[in-house]
């Protein structure tokens, strides 16, 4: 079990973003350490995404505070993200799907010619090495990627995320579009990640799978955090009890979004 | 598509041959490309035997180049602004104000101070020109990216704003030029170079198509990747060549016309021929040359650099690029201010072909100018066009028009017909597109 002392690897306190008036995320504060996956777990429409979309830069949040190893950091856009040692993988992978593998995995950071041009064919090299270490059997170096199976695609926003020395990585459903055997080797990788000191928030549906890979889990219900709790204090069933009902059970810490002793018992009156 | 694959997945540690089932895959021809040439083939062979031999003269092919210049120049940069999802209605308008402050800064300010025919009368000339340009381009991107008002909208609106712009700055007056040498970019007896430059061009040409094809060969040897098979590098190498010396032995056979030769030959010494007239050749147009140029640039900037990759990536997936960390406003602002620039070009160009400015030039380019980008491959979904395309897209509509003068047919007519055309093609595109998926 990882110790957590010392400085957070991230800090997002007391985080709020309204679109139009409904509050996406409504006084969340959550934290990560180094070498550790908290899994960020929610129905859909709880918040989660919106919630790592701030941390990443897609959006920016109304209230709060972001923290990058105790320092306070502005984070307005991805490029700021990134600057942090942020990266992201987008539920939607977010690849530009006109182009090859190797211009997505360097979008926005392009390996270049002395003369200032791009160096295709050294960015072409790098992105036959990564994908070779992540998934063996890729081939379609020269296609756009929207000619890739979804797998395939999968790999390459993963390859992407993780072959600019990230110290903080975000994964918004990384398995959702994989085989069983490519979820297994992304499980891998997180653990090969996790042991390199890498933080990472994981995203996913699958309880099983978080329970596997997340030293601790954040619980969000309508924009509001449930409670945080390590994965060894609780059990898969208070979990989804947190996720559905709000109810924060004994193991976890309690956040602003769990319900009452009192709404709880005349939740169970009804039922 | 499945030998590529096959190519592709060859074993990475020495230099495979690749094994090519098909011609046209080991040449790594693009088909689409490919049927764009026999589409202009068709036109051009059909309307020479329409007109009874007249289209495939040296000399309609010449006047066809020089006439297709300017919108192939502005087509260039319809390109990047159709692949961003963007369209710009405004181009012909841009053409017109800008042509008519060149003349004016030209006739009014310049020849009067700096001299008659001083050499820095055109690049004055063609730099105020430029700069204006890129200046409304510029202001029409930031209403566009920053503003975030609708492409269409924005440049709908500039259609109308510099088509009265262009009346507003010489009252509706038509302007000529003054300087000679300004003139030589639109083309014209004397705006060629001649033959042995000609060929001097073409020669290099070749060179450089040779050393593109030799340096692609050994960076991807230098990193072990699969490579063409010999034979079908050099087939495109030669069918590249022979094409630019096709075209240069076409140019070249196109004469000056009596009087201007007999001129020409006593001014530089050459003997005159006891009876008849000299054969002075024209050589390539300068605004051909202009546009040619103009297409190189612009397939690198579109191809080789950040832009281009930003370009066209935003065309694929904006949000996608938007979280990449590209700042995807000001490279949206950035094509504007080319398109704006490249429209003063071509501003140049055909103020110089009619030598004077108009209050109408212009009008209806930019649908010409679309059209072009269109045919040529560009798709309105965003994402895919190139600039070579476009290029062939221009040259194939100005062939469609210029057969049709000659022809003898009406206007409306014309009209009609390239109405129909720029529908089938694209047409006949989205089929092809839907066939490749």
């Amino acid at each position: 079990m990882t110790t957590k002392t010392g400085t957070p690897l991230v800090e997002m306190k007391d985080i709020s973003i309204a679109f139009g008036g409904i509050k996406a995320v409504d006084h969340v504060t959550v934290d990560l350490y180094p070498g550790e996956v908290v899994g960020l777990l929610g129905h859909n429409g709880a918040g989660k995404s919106t919630l790592i979309k701030i941390l990443s830069g897609a959006y920016k949040a109304d209230h709060g505070e972001i923290y990058v190893n105790g320092d306070k950091v502005d984070i307005t856009t991805p490029r700021d993200a990134k600057r942090h040692g942020i990266e992201t993988i987008y539920q939607t992978l977010a690849l530009a799907d006109n182009v090859d593998a190797a211009a997505n995995l360097f979008l926005g950071r392009e390996l270049r010619t002395p003369w200032g041009t791009l160096d295709d064919v050294a960015m072409e090299a790098a992105t036959r090495e990564v994908m070779g270490r992540l998934n063996p059997n890729f081939r379609k170096f020269k296609e756009p990627v929207k000619a890739l199976s979804g797998g395939q695609r999968q790999s390459v926003a993963i390859a992407r995320a993780i072959h600019f020395n990230a110290k903080i990585l975000i994964m918004d459903e990384p398995t959702a579009a994989l085989g069983p055997q490519e979820t297994a080797q992304v499980g891998e990788l997180i653990k090969q990640l996790k042991a390199e000191g890498i933080g990472i928030f994981l995203i996913s549906h699958d309880l099983h799978d978080v329970f596997d890979l997340a030293d601790r889990v954040s619980v969000m219900k309508n924009g509001r955090l449930v409670g945080s709790a390590r994965t060894t204090d609780v059990s898969q069933d208070e979990v989804l009890g947190m996720i559905i009902l709000g109810k924060c059970p004994p193991g976890a810490t309690r956040g602003p979004g769990a319900i009452s002793d009192a709404e709880l018992a005349a939740v169970a009156a009804h039922v | 598509m499945s030998d590529q694959t096959v190519r592709a997945s060859a074993p990475s540690g020495s230099p495979p041959q690749a094994k090519a089932t098909s011609l046209l895959h080991a040449m790594e021809v693009d088909a689409r490309f490919l049927g764009m040439v026999g589409a202009l083939a068709v036109i051009w062979i059909g309307f020479h035997w329409l007109s009874g031999g007249t289209f495939l003269t040296p000399r309609n092919l010449w006047n066809l180049s020089v006439q297709t210049a300017s919108i192939a120049v502005m087509a260039t940069g319809m390109v990047l602004v159709i692949v961003t999802r963007n369209i710009d209605l405004s181009v012909g308008s841009i053409l017109g104000v800008t042509g008519m402050i060149m003349a004016v800064a030209q006739a009014s300010y310049l020849t009067p101070v700096i001299g008659f025919d001083n050499p820095a009368v055109w690049i004055l000339t063609l730099l105020i020109g430029l700069a204006v340009g890129a200046a409304i381009g510029s202001a029409q991107g930031f209403v566009i990216a920053y503003m975030q008002v609708p492409a269409f909208i924005v440049t709908l609106g500039g259609l109308l704003v510099w088509r009265g712009a262009a009346w507003w700055v010489a009252s509706g007056k038509t302007i000529p030029l003054t300087d000679n040498n300004f003139k030589l970019i639109g083309g014209g007896a004397e705006g060629a170079v001649g033959a042995t430059w000609s060929w001097v061009i073409a020669a290099v040409a070749v060179v450089l198509i040779a050393l593109a094809a030799f340096n692609a060969r050994r960076q991807r040897k230098r990193f072990k990747f699969p490579l063409k098979p010999l034979w079908a590098e050099i087939a495109t190498v030669g069918i590249g060549a022979g094409a630019v010396i096709a075209a240069t032995a076409v140019v070249n056979s196109h004469y000056l016309p009596g009087p201007l030769a007999k001129k020409y030959a006593e001014a530089n010494g050459i003997p005159l021929p006891a009876e008849g007239i000299p054969q002075i050749p024209f050589g390539y147009a300068v605004p051909v040359l202009i546009a040619v140029g103009v297409g190189i640039l612009m397939t690198f900037v579109a191809t080789r650099t950040r832009f281009g990759r930003y370009v066209f990536a935003i065309g694929g997936n904006p949000e996608a690029a938007e979280l990449a960390g590209i700042n995807t406003r000001r490279v949206t602002m950035m094509i504007f201010a080319l398109m704006g620039a490249l429209a003063a070009l071509g501003a140049a160009i055909s103020t110089a072909r009619l030598t004077s400015a108009t209050n109408a030039q212009g009008t209806l380019d930019e649908l010409y100018t679309i059209a072009a980008a269109v045919i040529g491959g560009t798709s309105l979904a965003g994402g895919s066009g190139t600039i070579a395309g476009a290029m062939l897209g221009a040259l194939v509509m100005q062939s469609l028009q210029s057969g049709m003068v000659l022809l003898g047919m009406d206007t409306p007519l014309q009209n009609i017909v390239v109405g129909i055309v720029l529908v089938i093609a694209v047409w006949l595109d989205s089929i092809y597109r839907r066939r490749i998926k």
